[in-house]
């Protein structure tokens, strides 16, 4: 076995992916937390008013980053889930079931924000067309694989089953992604684009993507606390777990 | 301060989003606080129950 792969086996065995997460997790929740509140000082008191939408378009600061997790948590579920069926790593298993209800949490702010935001500009809460549609529907589809790996018992079982429906799911993200060019709808297009000048003042990006790195922080970290809580459920039997159970004994507990 | 929380008359509709925002992403990271809980209260449950048949098949 060579170095790497004695290195991915290492770091990929629960009770050493334990550890790591837990050394992590505070990192990625911290800096987090503070970039998220850098990027609201930002967004809502140092960038101008728009001059067709006035303030609310200031809901754009947290509308499109929960937008953009809402599709990136989907892909890093699918991925692990491909990875945990193909390979059958535990640790990818665990992964992917941890993302799925941080993405359906930032799936439902999307969906909320983007109908508050809709009242005002659109003159309606809510409009049957694609982009909102295609949202919509992740969210089922996010519900659809928490639900379905809630209700079979054995866990790996469980994992499996969850994760093939995470990866028959895949075909909806396209479809929010370019339903906004595909179909004609209320939802304007894209704003901040990689390829090409975006559409959008110095003034009002940064805060819109310094917010958008505080949600992937808060996001892994929200993943790596679940991931141990996953891994503790699917070792129960294990020594190293045990030793934890009985370490953080009622009222003492210990991260 | 009001012109800043009045939102050029859009306060109502800024503010709501931003708390939903806040709501959902602290419940979101708290829930796994009492998951993590609840999970090692069953693990020592069993290691306990384990442990008391052990010693019960041990003195017949």
């Amino acid at each position: 076995m060579n170095a790497l792969t004695l290195w991915f086996h290492k770091t990929g065995s629960p009770p050493t992916a334990y550890r790591l997460a837990g050394r992590l997790m505070p990192w990625c929740y911290g800096v987090g937390f503070v970039l998220g509140l850098v990027a609201l000082y930002g967004g809502l008191v140092l960038a101008p008013r728009d001059y067709q939408q006035g303030d609310a378009y200031r809901i754009i600061f947290v509308h499109v980053p929960c937008a953009w997790m809402s599709l990136f948590a989907y892909l890093f579920m699918a991925a692990n889930a491909f990875i945990a069926l193909v390979w059958r790593i535990k640790l990818s298993e665990v992964l992917a079931m941890a993302a799925a209800p941080i993405g359906a949490a930032f799936t439902f702010v999307t969906l909320v924000t983007g109908s508050i935001w809709g009242k005002p500009m659109w003159g309606t809460w809510w409009t049957w067309d694609a982009r909102l549609t295609s949202e919509l529907v992740l969210l089922f589809l996010y519900f659809g694989v928490i639900g379905l790996h809630a209700a079979i018992e054995d866990r790996r079982q469980a994992a499996r089953a969850a994760g093939f429906l995470a990866l028959i799911g895949i075909v909806n993200l396209p479809i929010v992604h370019f339903s906004v060019n595909w179909w004609n709808t209320l939802h304007q297009g894209e704003t901040v684009r990689l390829l090409g000048p975006s559409k959008i003042d110095a003034s009002m990006i940064w805060p819109l993507l310094t917010m958008a790195l505080a949600t992937h922080l808060w996001f892994f970290g929200s993943v790596l606390a679940r991931t141990r809580i996953g891994l503790l459920e699917l070792d129960g039997g294990k020594d190293w777990v045990r030793e934890i159970a009985l370490a953080t004994d009622g009222a003492g507990e210990r991260a | 301060m009001n012109d800043f929380l009045a939102m050029g008359g859009y306060g109502a509709y800024v503010w709501s989003s931003y708390a939903v925002f806040f709501i959902v992403l602290a419940l979101e990271a708290l829930a796994p606080r009492a998951t993590r809980r609840r999970v090692l209260a069953e693990l020592r449950g069993r290691l306990k129950r384990r442990s008391a048949r052990n010693e019960g098949s041990g003195t017949p």
